[in-house]
């Protein structure tokens, strides 16, 4: 493992000096790495001038595994891979499936995707302040995050049986209809959310400790977050037009009112107020979209076992960290030939030792926080 | 009922009936020895009780309820769990100073509480430098939190212990500015006149903006000289190191620990009593009903409440924000706090001077 | 002017500070009736899960213990990662003829992933998911379950 780092490392950046460099390691096992990342940071005194991110920790072969899985099998894998957004890398495989094998989808489970895919965006979004304000040292916005969030983990396990990874969409639909109860659950989360995002606001963003822990961290600019293939709010906060449910809708996204939040700031507060808003804007659309679902078929009929024609086939969503796409290459049998998932964290976490260079080591974890990483999704 | 100073009184005529030579001074230096031991222990488990109550609280859970009636044996579970823990030194450790080093702090924290008066004419020693005394011996407690990063061994501790003393000395320049705004209004640095200045009302009600700024200043600057969040840099543990005390466990922890939570009542003793009025009641002009029935709450009373009051503000401060970054501290204490401080001296005097403030 | 600017900071930034300690202090006088936590062991007896909660799966058997599984393998074909074992036997029925029947529904709790893909692919409802959630066992045998009841058998007239 360490071998190839040697290869690849270029003599001279970034290389510890004689004296007055420190080569530390914020280990895998540490509270605000959001999962098991290895960083290797060259320090001189307080200040980073090389981070090096070992991955690798959680790799666990899934795409090797999904050849051995048939297409209705590999999709419960993705839900495990970024388990926050589970719901809506579940609805990429199923897309790309369909596509392949040219299944439409009823209105009412297209419908009921969009609502789950929302929702889901939603609970992840209030897990990364959460933990994010864990990290800058705030210790309770923890707790009134969870307390949202508890509220959609009890929406989803009444309609799908689970809490987290959410096996919950087949390719053709969904499994099981909605619960009765779904749609009184969610005016009430709705009412009770949104008195709620202002006491957020009121407790975080106008802090001006906080504010002085972002603004200025993490400078990413527009070129180099296009370059190293950052998408997703990371992107957004530097002002590239990068949402998937804007560039390229699918489902019903084309017919719903929402915006696009790009900020210009290019800095760690920039990134945080994009998923401040994203969040409004996901509630918007639950609003929209919860009074409306049409009735009709939860699944479109297909036969029992898949089996898509030969063929290569991609489909991309947007999850609550960027840019999920799924390529199925298929050689006509029952399972796939070969399955790439592209992660939106992989992309993302490329573009930290860019951002952390110069700054110091609380700057790190803010940035770290700003990404918000998840480290299984990032070594599947 | 017997006011703690009618029983230490009658304390001082017995002994000094029945004993002779120098054994009542021994004998009462005794007592007081006992009695801030044990004032010690039993505020280390008050404090760290409160503190995990008022943060589950503000986090919307229930803070220990298993130990005891609400929770009230929590800490005496963990004091038992930290004696008998083992107490390992690390390898190239200095021996001598990594054992020192606790010891050094507890003492300085169990020092300061002498001039304070905890009620009416209950003063272990009214020394007439009172608030100079607890100034300057403050300043020593520098040296343990240094000599246990040093002994440590561990370039970790080494660098938490340089950042935790780099800000404990820059945050006492506001405390002493702040601390100076009352003794110019008072005009003298003994505790008890401090104390008595405030018989017709408070300082923070009698002087008005310079002791409202000092406040504020006093407040920031002592949650900084305790290493309390938000400016606990030195010992967070979502950064890199546990600060000075990683290689600390056992007893010698227990001891930094209460250490801390002393050092946090003693600050909030010094806030009350210079501008909440020590163990004065309070007092509404001249609405002699109402003054009458706050001079029959003791003054002990009086004084323990405004202390937790302080201590409460204080453990607010920390579950609500988020950390200071160390430069951004350092920037705080030299570029605003100690202009602003050195502006409302100047203010002070002058309004000591021209009289305008309600006397 | 630098002066109005730094002032303007100073009061703004204490303000915000304000803000967010109300936040905070309110909560904290108001902790009885805000708190989120339950008291996990004590009220085991007022737990309702929702009934599409996947805790395990376990078979349906009615009062005459009999239930609804032809051993038909589909659950076991469907499953991603072989939690299912069926074995089967021959039953001798009253004309002679022998059927297939099950004689063992093994299932693995230790490797399933509650992904639900069995039950939708039973063809007569056999199984479901019950609430339970409590699986800790001291030793991992336990967790290899046998799903059909001993002594019972499939009910008539499902194929």
């Amino acid at each position: 493992m360490y071998r190839e780092t040697e290869i690849l490392k270029q003599p001279g950046v970034g290389d510890p000096d004689v004296f007055g460099d420190m080569v530390i390691n914020i280990g895998p096992q540490h509270p605000s790495t959001h999962g098991v990342l290895h960083l290797v940071i060259t320090l001189n005194g307080e200040t980073i001038k090389k981070v090096e991110p070992h991955l690798g920790y959680i790799h666990r072969s899934i795409e090797k595994m999904c050849e051995s899985l048939s297409f209705r099998q590999f999709i419960y894998v993705t839900s495990k891979m970024d388990y926050l957004s589970s719901h809506i890398n579940n609805h990429g495989c199923c897309l790309c499936v369909e596509k392949g094998m040219q299944i439409e989808v009823p209105p009412r489970a297209q419908v009921i995707r969009v609502l789950m895919d929302e929702l889901t965006r939603l609970a992840s979004h209030q897990l990364w302040w959460g933990a994010g304000a864990m990290d800058i040292g705030a210790l309770t916005p923890f707790f009134y995050a969870f307390r949202e969030r508890e509220m959609i983990n009890d929406i989803m396990e009444e309609t799908c049986g689970t809490r987290l990874t959410m096996n919950y969409m087949v390719p053709g639909g969904v499994m099981t209809d909605v619960h009765p109860n779904f749609q009184k659950r969610v005016h009430q989360f709705i009412d009770h959310f949104k008195k709620k995002i202002d006491e957020y606001d009121e407790l975080l963003t106008g802090n001006v400790i906080f504010q002085h822990r972002m603004k200025g961290v993490g400078y990413l600019s527009k070129e180099d977050a296009i370059s190293y293939g950052c998408t997703g709010p990371t992107a957004r906060g530097s002002g590239v037009n990068c949402d998937i449910r804007k560039l390229f809708p699918y489902e019903v996204y084309n017919k719903l009112q929402f915006d696009e939040i790009i900020e210009t700031g290019c800095d760690c507060f920039a990134r945080y107020l994009v998923r401040m808003k994203e969040m409004r804007e996901s509630l918007s659309i639950v609003e929209q979209l919860i009074d409306n679902i049409p009735e009709g078929d939860i699944q479109a009929k297909t036969k029992a076992v898949l089996k898509l024609p030969k063929g290569e086939y991609y489909s991309r969503v947007e999850t609550a960290r960027g840019e999920f796409g799924v390529y199925i290459v298929s050689e006509g049998g029952t399972t796939p030939y070969r399955i790439k998932f592209r992660s939106p964290g992989y992309s993302n976490l490329s573009a930290l030792d860019h951002m952390a260079r110069g700054g110091k080591i609380g700057d790190l974890v803010a940035i770290m926080a700003m990404i918000d990483l998840v480290i299984p999704d990032i070594d599947r | 009922m017997p006011s703690l100073e009618n029983i230490a009184n009658s304390i001082h005529q017995w002994l000094n009936n029945n004993f002779s030579g120098p054994w009542p001074m021994l004998i009462e230096f005794a007592i007081v020895g006992v009695c801030i031991i044990s004032l010690f222990a039993l505020l280390g488990l008050v404090l760290i009780m409160m503190e995990r109550k008022v943060s589950a609280w503000m986090q919307l859970r229930l803070g220990p309820n298993r130990v005891g009636p609400v929770g009230m044996f929590q800490t005496a579970a963990d004091t038992l769990k930290l004696i008998v823990k083992e107490g390992m030194t690390p390898d190239g450790a200095d021996k001598f100073l990594f054992n020192v080093a606790p010891f050094i702090v507890m003492i300085i924290a169990m020092v300061i509480m002498a001039p304070l008066a905890f009620a009416k004419n209950l003063q272990i020693w009214d020394v007439n430098i009172g608030i100079l005394f607890v100034a300057a011996v403050s300043s020593v407690s520098v040296i343990g939190v240094l000599m246990a990063g040093w002994a440590s061994n561990n370039k970790y501790s080494l660098l938490g212990a340089m950042r935790s003393g780099a800000q404990i000395v820059s945050y006492e320049l506001s405390a002493g500015f702040a601390i100076l705004v009352i003794v110019i209004l008072t005009g003298d640095l003994k505790i008890s006149s401090i104390v008595e200045a405030q018989a017709n009302g408070w300082w923070i009600f009698k002087g008005h903006l310079p002791v409202w700024i000092a406040f504020i200043i006093f407040m920031i600057a002592v949650t900084a000289e305790t290493n309390r969040a938000p400016f606990d840099l030195a010992e967070a543990e979502s950064e890199l190191t546990a600060g000075f005390h990683t290689e600390y466990s056992g007893m010698k922890f227990a001891l930094f620990f209460l250490a801390e939570y002393a050092n946090i009542f003693v600050v909030s003793a010094i806030g009350a009593t210079l501008f909440l009025g020590g163990w004065q009641p309070l007092h509404f002009g001249t609405d002699t009903g109402f003054n009458r029935v706050m001079d029959y709450i003791p003054s002990s009373i009086w004084f323990m409440g405004k202390t937790f009051f302080l201590i409460f503000v204080i453990m607010w401060f920390r579950w609500t924000f988020p950390r200071l970054r160390i430069d951004q501290l350092l920037n705080l204490e030299w570029k605003y706090l100690l202009p602003i401080s050195m502006f409302n001296i100047l203010l002070a005097t002058l309004m000591a001077i021209m009289g305008w403030y309600f006397k | 002017m630098f002066l109005t600017r730094y002032i303007s900071d100073v009061f703004k930034g204490i303000k915000s500070l304000l803000t967010g300690m109300k936040l905070t202090g309110w909560y904290a006088l108001h902790h009885r009736k805000e708190k989120i936590t339950q008291q996990y062991p004590d009220n085991k007896d007022t737990l309702v899960l929702p009934e599409r909660f996947r805790g395990e799966v376990v078979m349906i058997h009615d009062e005459n213990n009999e239930h609804a599984c032809t051993g038909c393998t589909a659950c076991e074909l469907a499953c991603p990662n072989a939690t299912i074992k069926i074995v089967t036997k021959f039953d001798v029925q009253a004309d002679g003829k022998k059927k297939k029947a099950i004689d063992k529904f093994v299932y693995h709790l230790e490797l399933c992933t509650f992904c639900n893909l069995c039950i939708e692919a039973c063809p007569t409802d056999a199984i479901k998911m019950a609430q339970t959630f409590e699986h800790s066992v001291t030793d991992r045998t336990d967790l290899t379950k046998i799903l059909n009841f001993p002594g019972s058998k499939i009910r008539e007239g499902i194929e």
